[in-house]
């Protein structure tokens, strides 16, 4: 059972890293909301509940590794790093701008970041990899991927989901953001890709199916996960892309826009967020 | 091409692929270093990764015939703390798997060694699409990577080992043919460094990879028409040995690339940005000339390209020529 003060905890933390994604946004003045807002609580689940890890000590070889194959979610990337003690908070407002650390798509620069990701369909080949490396020395860290379902698109990704489930890797988690959107409008009418849960399990994987934004669901899919033997994880999170801001849910054209002040004021207004984040 | 043929100064030379000092490289410096690892993509015969898999099957993964995959899980591997060799033929991995290779290793700067193997229109009977000639362009033009084509199987040998002990990207390029053993297991190798294979006044002869043995070939016809040619071994792409070229062109006056592989934008391309930028002369270049390779054999797909020594001696005379009008 996961426990219900927890479980309020990390919505509370889901609720400012939001806060956090429009703030980031609204300084850079272009960026991805949409995906950042649909894989927020998972996200939050994983950074605050699952996942071993110290801020302080970014190259701890202890911790478990993150991939956020769908790189360009970076205000939630580095909100997340934020809320976690990786960075400052102050410093979302250098995000995308000349000589920050904080680029439109991550890099090494930024404490907490694995690997530069950003070209879709390279995050989980890297993802086997490591896991592969790792098992290779018998070390009990765990591998987590950030995947969006648009990447499914991409051969590449086919060939790393069939050899994650060849190799057995079950220290590889991928968390699917299945907000059934892409830049040019509905995944199924973009490039169908249902049944996807069928097509993972075919390739030999552990599926799991969620609702992404209940966060006791995404708490026990992660501890379900870890438990799988023999096979790789695949969470299936239905999400919702634009999260939590009213006008920006279901809206393809939210996937790489940032919010003008006005529009970010009512986001921040919608999401309940302190007076801080008003200063812009 | 033949096992054996006398060496230019009456002895005889042995030949052997390049691509067997990348395989007696690897089970070498396993041995030593349990860190490396080597991935495979259905080709571990031919790319000589077999030698290693046989040896160590515990760190070595097949990747069936999924490059992209490939090259990335190799990137994973390096942040696991393992040094990766991934092997497959140059076209698959410098063409195919070009952004995995950009985006993830060279941005990242990760510790991931490429071995291109079959590059060059030496591969042969094979044809075109199995004939990398672009591998060099693709890989010299990415930051952070670096890029070193062997001439013969002592240097494939010392590149690798070199390669396993740098931290960053590598790609090292071999052939399928045997070739003419130049190089002893005691001449210096260093990154970076062309070697000097004959010195001379008239004009420079830099060549790059196995096409070596054309090369003193042809400094040696060069010499009985009383032209004098310096004859730079260089290995190494990138970094380019700026200082080499620099002097080279300064001392002779003229200068021949010579390589395997397209001459817009390989190896030929990556002198002349050296030349054009400290001390401008004429230049020539021998490669492929903006056409994809054939089938047939070695020698014969050499006549056609104009990869003889008897090619590289023509181009010696003319750009001696453009230098007496210059």
């Amino acid at each position: 059972m996961v426990d219900q003060e927890k479980i309020a905890e990390l919505e509370q933390i889901a609720r400012r890293v939001r806060c956090d994604i429009i703030y980031a946004l609204v300084h850079a003045q272009s960026g991805h909301p949409g995906g950042s807002l649909s894989a927020t609580d998972f996200s939050v689940a994983l950074y605050f509940h699952t996942l071993k890890h110290l801020a302080h000590t970014c190259t701890w070889e202890g911790r478990d590794r993150v991939i956020f194959s769908k790189g360009h979610v970076t205000p939630l990337i580095f909100s997340l790093l934020a809320e976690a003690g990786y960075l400052e908070r102050e410093e979302l407002k250098t995000f995308r701008k000349y000589g920050s650390r904080l680029q439109g798509h991550p890099n090494l620069e930024c404490p907490g970041i694995e690997v530069g990701t950003g070209s879709l369909g390279q995050g989980l080949s890297i993802g086997v990899g490591l896991a592969l490396g790792l098992r290779l020395d018998g070390k009990p860290n765990r591998v987590y991927c950030i995947m969006g379902d648009g990447e499914n698109q991409e051969g590449s990704t086919w060939e790393a989901i069939m050899s994650a489930g060849h190799f057995k890797l079950d220290n590889l988690c991928v968390v699917l953001d299945n907000n059934g959107l892409q830049i040019d409008g509905w995944v199924e009418d973009v490039m169908g890709l249902q049944p996807l849960a069928d097509k993972w399990r075919s390739f030999r994987w552990n599926v799991i199916e969620i609702d992404g934004h209940n966060m006791a669901e995404c708490v026990q899919a992660f501890d379900r996960a870890a438990l799988a033997k023999g096979q790789p994880t695949v969470i299936l999170a239905k999400t919702v892309k634009g999260k939590g801001v009213s006008f920006m849910e279901n809206r393809a054209e939210w996937h790489g826009k940032a919010p003008k002040p006005d529009e970010a004021r009512q986001a921040l207004q919608e999401l309940a967020c302190p007076a801080e984040y008003f200063d812009f | 091409m033949t096992a054996t043929e006398p060496q230019l100064d009456g002895t005889e030379i042995k030949w052997k692929p390049t691509r067997d000092g990348y395989g007696d490289a690897l089970v070498e410096m396993g041995a030593l270093d349990e860190r490396i690892v080597v991935l495979g993509a259905d080709l571990s015969d031919s790319t000589r990764a077999l030698w290693f898999w046989k040896k160590y099957p515990e760190r070595f993964f097949e990747f069936g015939i999924a490059e992209q995959n490939m090259l990335n899980a190799a990137a994973g591997l390096s942040l696991a703390g393992k040094i990766p060799w991934v092997s497959t033929y140059g076209v698959f991995v410098a063409g195919r798997a070009w952004d995995q290779i950009r985006t993830t290793t060279c941005y990242s700067k990760l510790n991931v060694k490429i071995a291109g193997a079959h590059g060059g229109i030496s591969v042969g009977p094979d044809g075109a699409t199995h004939q990398a000639l672009e591998d060099v362009a693709t890989m010299r033009v990415l930051p952070n990577m670096v890029v070193i084509v062997p001439c013969d199987y002592y240097e494939t040998k010392k590149a690798v080992i070199w390669a396993c002990k740098y931290v960053g990207p590598v790609y090292v390029r071999f052939g399928r043919e045997p070739v003419p053993m130049v190089t002893g297991p005691e001449d210096p190798f260093e990154m970076g460094k062309a070697n000097l294979v004959h010195d001379g006044k008239d004009l420079t002869i830099i060549n790059n990879g196995p096409i070596l043995y054309e090369c003193m070939k042809a400094v040696q016809a060069l010499k009985a028409k009383g032209i004098s040619a310096r004859l730079l071994n260089m290995h190494t792409v990138k970094p380019i040995d700026r200082e080499a070229i620099a002097a080279a062109a300064r001392e002779t006056g003229a200068i021949v690339t010579v390589e395997e592989h397209q001459v817009q934008a390989g190896f030929g391309s990556a002198v002349a940005e050296v030349v054009v930028q400290t001390h401008a002369v004429p230049m020539r270049f021998i490669g492929i000339q903006d056409r994809f390779g054939e089938s047939g054999n070695p020698d014969e797909l050499f006549k056609e390209f104009g990869l003889t020594a008897a090619d590289i001696v023509r181009a010696a005379e003319q750009v001696l020529e453009a230098k007496s009008r210059s």
